[in-house]
């Protein structure tokens, strides 16, 4: 069984951020989840998943946010505690429901987990997610440790239900992806059957309704603005004349800066863990006395704004220094660490000490970068060497999308050239293929095609634009850690209570596509053949390249390694490193070689090899 | 108690993970305040993997530049490469194996030469305990174990406040019970090569 299911009452368990968050949650009795898997957040749906399998919990992998979100407000508003996790810009694509969610509101707890990224570890951007709960006017809390995670949780249903409003738990991939010793409460009795009782003047938002809804909002922000000021996540440590005010990590390295500069006895914390509504009244209580304020938050200025202006309203505070974004202080860029928040800390409060000091790197040779790249027998590789063969001569624009695939843009490959968002390749491509002479051709993964390529395809085929869709099809949402999706055969993972898989070609007929043409990659002269003869058509046309991605199939054991070698027929053109870029090559004594071991033996380099000198490695 | 801070520095599948791991539950173990981090962004997809173990008194769970006690590296041009984390009164651990990236696989890039990688590194930090551990794991009869090879060296060192008992429970609970044997024997095959580089190297560094 699960640990998170098994750990007892006050047992210590070593867990990851994610892990807390999805064992607090349990505790709390959450008896439904949903989820599109995104990093950083991506353990928390593993988990949840694993979890729904052995017990009566109820998880799904939706396909995409906004229907993971409406999913489970229906759920909230049948009293059943429930709890949607996405990434930060998952948000976005949940905000639509999220904004009225917020007017109707919830009666039974429902928590919405945000995973942040600050310094784009993973994702496209490094937006502030705690401004939704500015935009919404739902409470936001956010933790600071991995420790802290697991009871904060508990807090946000008993709030959500006290409040009758989803409460947004706000992370970063910091919190997620540390580990810290985690102290175990009791896991609360699921309640999974709810009722929803018909109240359409309050559940259907009609401007007439709208009109006493957002009234009702502004109510509950009040009375949750009074809970904030008097929670205990929201609590001052120390005291002195200078004044720190923080949330999330950033507390961790504050907390650590004041220890190693000594400077106890000066400085008073605030660590605001219910970050909206802001708590003003204990922020204004703070400030009172305080010499000099300093803010520590990664991302936007949205305390330091907060503060500034309640600061404003404060006798003293209109001449109160308070900094926290500045040029020679934080930045909003990327993320915190503890040497810089002692340096900012120790130059703000004019404190003498002496930095660690790096070794001298300045004689360290360059060395070699280690970028991602695509594994050796990537479908996506054979995809996109066909695909570039086949539009040799026509000059094209290439829209991209999410996932594994979007490495395709690098070298020797190059395929990817505009990109946005989940699903933009679509919607860009109508309008490249509108304004420009070029061949647009644009790749979308079978993953992401569900989650917000369909009706960017409808948009193309009814408005006529004339583009090529390459719908990379590897039978998994890679790039996450391989969930599945509504193309998968959850029979084959054993796994009961699912449909049968939805047809992406039927998908892509349904919409309106004529020309579609379903190909096996690692046939590369059958697939260039017809790319080629989807590129030739007026309109829209489809190619779904499917072909099982090899890290998967290695990690369910269905990957039949036949790896090759590179005969002495080889005249060193070096056709296959160059326009292939597999790892599995390596050059000795300048001679190519296959590395056995890497190799998986999808053929592609055998095909391509004027010499025909790569060859399967027949055992002995 | 005293911060001890460790960097392990690996590439995706040379098993960082549960390096870090293991030294985690051995903390929890040994009642040892323990936090860390993880950054494996592409690991799978050849990508490098760092993790951060604070133990001790301190609520950080990432490292600064400048301020590791110990880094462990998994390969060597990555050892190289993270040295800013270290500052001259740090220890480094490296395997001597390399796995080149791919551009120097292929002969576009120049991998960095092990005895200048040595040097630099020797000249720069306190002690420096570098020897081949992939060779090591296959003594103990698995490759997979070279991240248990190397986790031996470490508390060879004496530098964690982690016993050797310690460990190999926290190992015991890792991992599963065919490879456990292997396991064990590769931290035993790291903890002694350790011992001896250290006798002959560096003979004041312990505290």
């Amino acid at each position: 069984m699960h640990k998170l299911l098994t750990g007892k009452y006050n047992q210590k368990m070593l867990l990851l951020g994610n892990e807390a968050i999805v064992r607090g949650a349990l505790e709390a009795g959450v008896a439904v989840a949903a989820a599109y898997p995104g990093t950083p957040s991506s353990e928390i749906s593993t988990n949840f998943f694993q979890i729904s399998q052995e017990s009566d919990f109820y998880f799904e992998y939706s396909t995409n946010e906004i229907v993971a979100l409406e999913l489970v407000a229906a759920t909230a508003n049948s009293g059943i505690r429930s709890m949607c996790i996405m990434k930060h810009v998952g948000m976005n694509v949940a905000a639509d429901a999220l904004m009225t969610l917020a007017y109707i509101g919830v009666k039974g707890g429902l928590v919405i987990v945000t995973a942040d990224d600050p310094n784009m570890f993973s994702s496209q951007n490094e937006q502030d997610n705690r401004y939704y709960s500015k935009l919404s006017g739902l409470p936001l809390v956010e933790p600071s440790s991995v420790e802290e995670a697991r009871e904060l949780v508990s807090y946000a249903f008993d709030l959500s239900e006290k409040l009758q409003e989803p409460v947004i738990f706000r992370t970063t991939t910091r919190l997620n992806h540390s580990t810290g010793v985690v102290v175990l409460g009791d896991v609360k009795k699921r309640v999974t059957k709810g009722d929803f009782l018909k109240e359409p003047f309050n559940y259907v938002p009609v401007p007439s309704v709208s009109r006493k809804l957002h009234a009702k909002l502004l109510k509950n922000m009040d009375k949750a603005k009074e809970i904030s000021e008097n929670s205990k996540y929201n609590f001052t440590t120390g005291q002195g004349k200078w004044g720190i005010i923080c949330n999330g990590v950033s507390y961790n390295y504050v907390y650590d800066a004041v220890k190693d500069l000594n400077i106890k006895d000066n400085v008073k914390i605030l660590r605001l863990g219910f970050s909206y509504p802001m708590p003003s009244d204990l922020i204004k209580g703070f400030l009172k006395g305080c010499k000099k304020v300093l803010v520590v938050e990664e991302g936007e200025p949205y305390m330091e704004e907060a503060v500034k202006a309640f600061a404003q309203e404060a006798e003293e505070g209109r001449t109160l220094s308070i900094k926290g974004k500045e040029k020679n202080l934080f930045s909003r860029l990327y993320e915190f660490n503890p040497a810089l928040v002692r340096r900012c800390v120790a130059q703000y409060f004019d404190v003498a000490y002496t930095p660690a000091q790096p070794v001298d790197v300045a004689d360290i040779p360059e060395i070699p970068q280690r970028p991602p790249s695509m594994c050796p027998g990537c479908p996506h590789r054979a995809t996109y060497f066909a695909v570039k063969k086949a539009s040799e001569g026509l000059e094209t624009i290439c829209p991209s999308d999410i996932g594994c695939y979007t490495l395709g843009f690098l070298p020797p490959l190059s395929m990817g050239d505009f990109h946005i968002c989940m699903g933009s390749s679509i919607g860009t491509s109508c309008g490249f293929s509108k304004v420009t002479d070029k061949k647009v051709i644009s790749f979308i993964g079978d993953s992401t095609f569900f989650h917000s390529g369909i009706t960017g395809l409808v948009n193309a085929v009814f408005n006529n634009h004339n583009f090529t869709l390459v719908i990379l099809d590897n039978g998994t949402t890679a790039m996450t850690g391989h969930q599945p999706h509504p193309g998968v055969d959850m029979k084959k993972l054993n796994l009961a209570g699912y449909n049968s898989p939805v047809s992406i070609e039927a998908v892509v007929k349904a919409v309106g596509v004529s020309k579609v043409k379903v190909i096996k990659p690692f046939n590369i002269d059958k697939s260039i053949a017809a790319i080629q003869d989807a590129l030739n058509f007026k309109g829209v046309s489809v190619i779904i390249s499917r072909e099982i991605c090899a890290l998967y199939a290695k990690r369910f054991k269905k990957l039949k390694k036949k790896p090759f070698f590179v005969s002495d027929k080889c005249k060193n053109h070096r056709k296959c490193i160059n326009e292939l870029g597999c790892p599995a090559f390596v050059v000795e004594d300048n001679r190519v070689k296959i590395d056995p071991v890497l190799c998986v033996g999808c053929s592609v380099c055998a095909q391509i090899c004027p010499e025909n000198a790569i060859l399967p490695l027949k055992e002995n | 108690m005293n911060t001890k801070r460790l960097i392990i520095i690996a590439v995706g599948g040379q098993g960082n993970l549960l390096a870090s791991k293991v030294l985690g539950e051995a903390a929890l173990l040994a009642d040892i305040p323990v936090h860390m981090s993880e950054i494996h962004g592409m690991a799978q997809r050849g990508g490098i993997v760092e993790s951060s173990v604070v133990f001790g008194d301190a609520e950080s769970t990432i490292i600064s530049d400048g301020e590791a006690d110990v880094l462990l590296g998994f390969e060597p041009s990555e050892t190289l490469r993270a040295i800013n984390k270290c500052n001259s009164n740090s220890v480094v651990i490296t395997n001597l194996s390399p796995l080149p990236p791919y551009t120097a696989a292929i002969g576009k890039v120049v991998y960095p030469d092990l005895d200048k990688l040595q040097d630099l590194i020797r000249a720069k930090t306190e002690c420096f305990v570098a020897f081949d551990a992939v060779k090591l794991a296959k003594e103990a009869g698995n490759l997979m174990c070279m991240n248990m090879v190397l986790i031996g060296s470490l508390i060879q060192t004496g530098i964690l406040p982690l016993s050797t008992e310690n460990v190999k429970e926290a190992i015991a609970t890792r991992i599963k019970n065919i490879h456990l044997e292997a396991n064990l024997k590769a931290f035993d095959l790291g903890f002694c090569i350790a011992e001896k580089i250290i006798r002959a190297k560096c003979f004041s560094f312990k505290k």
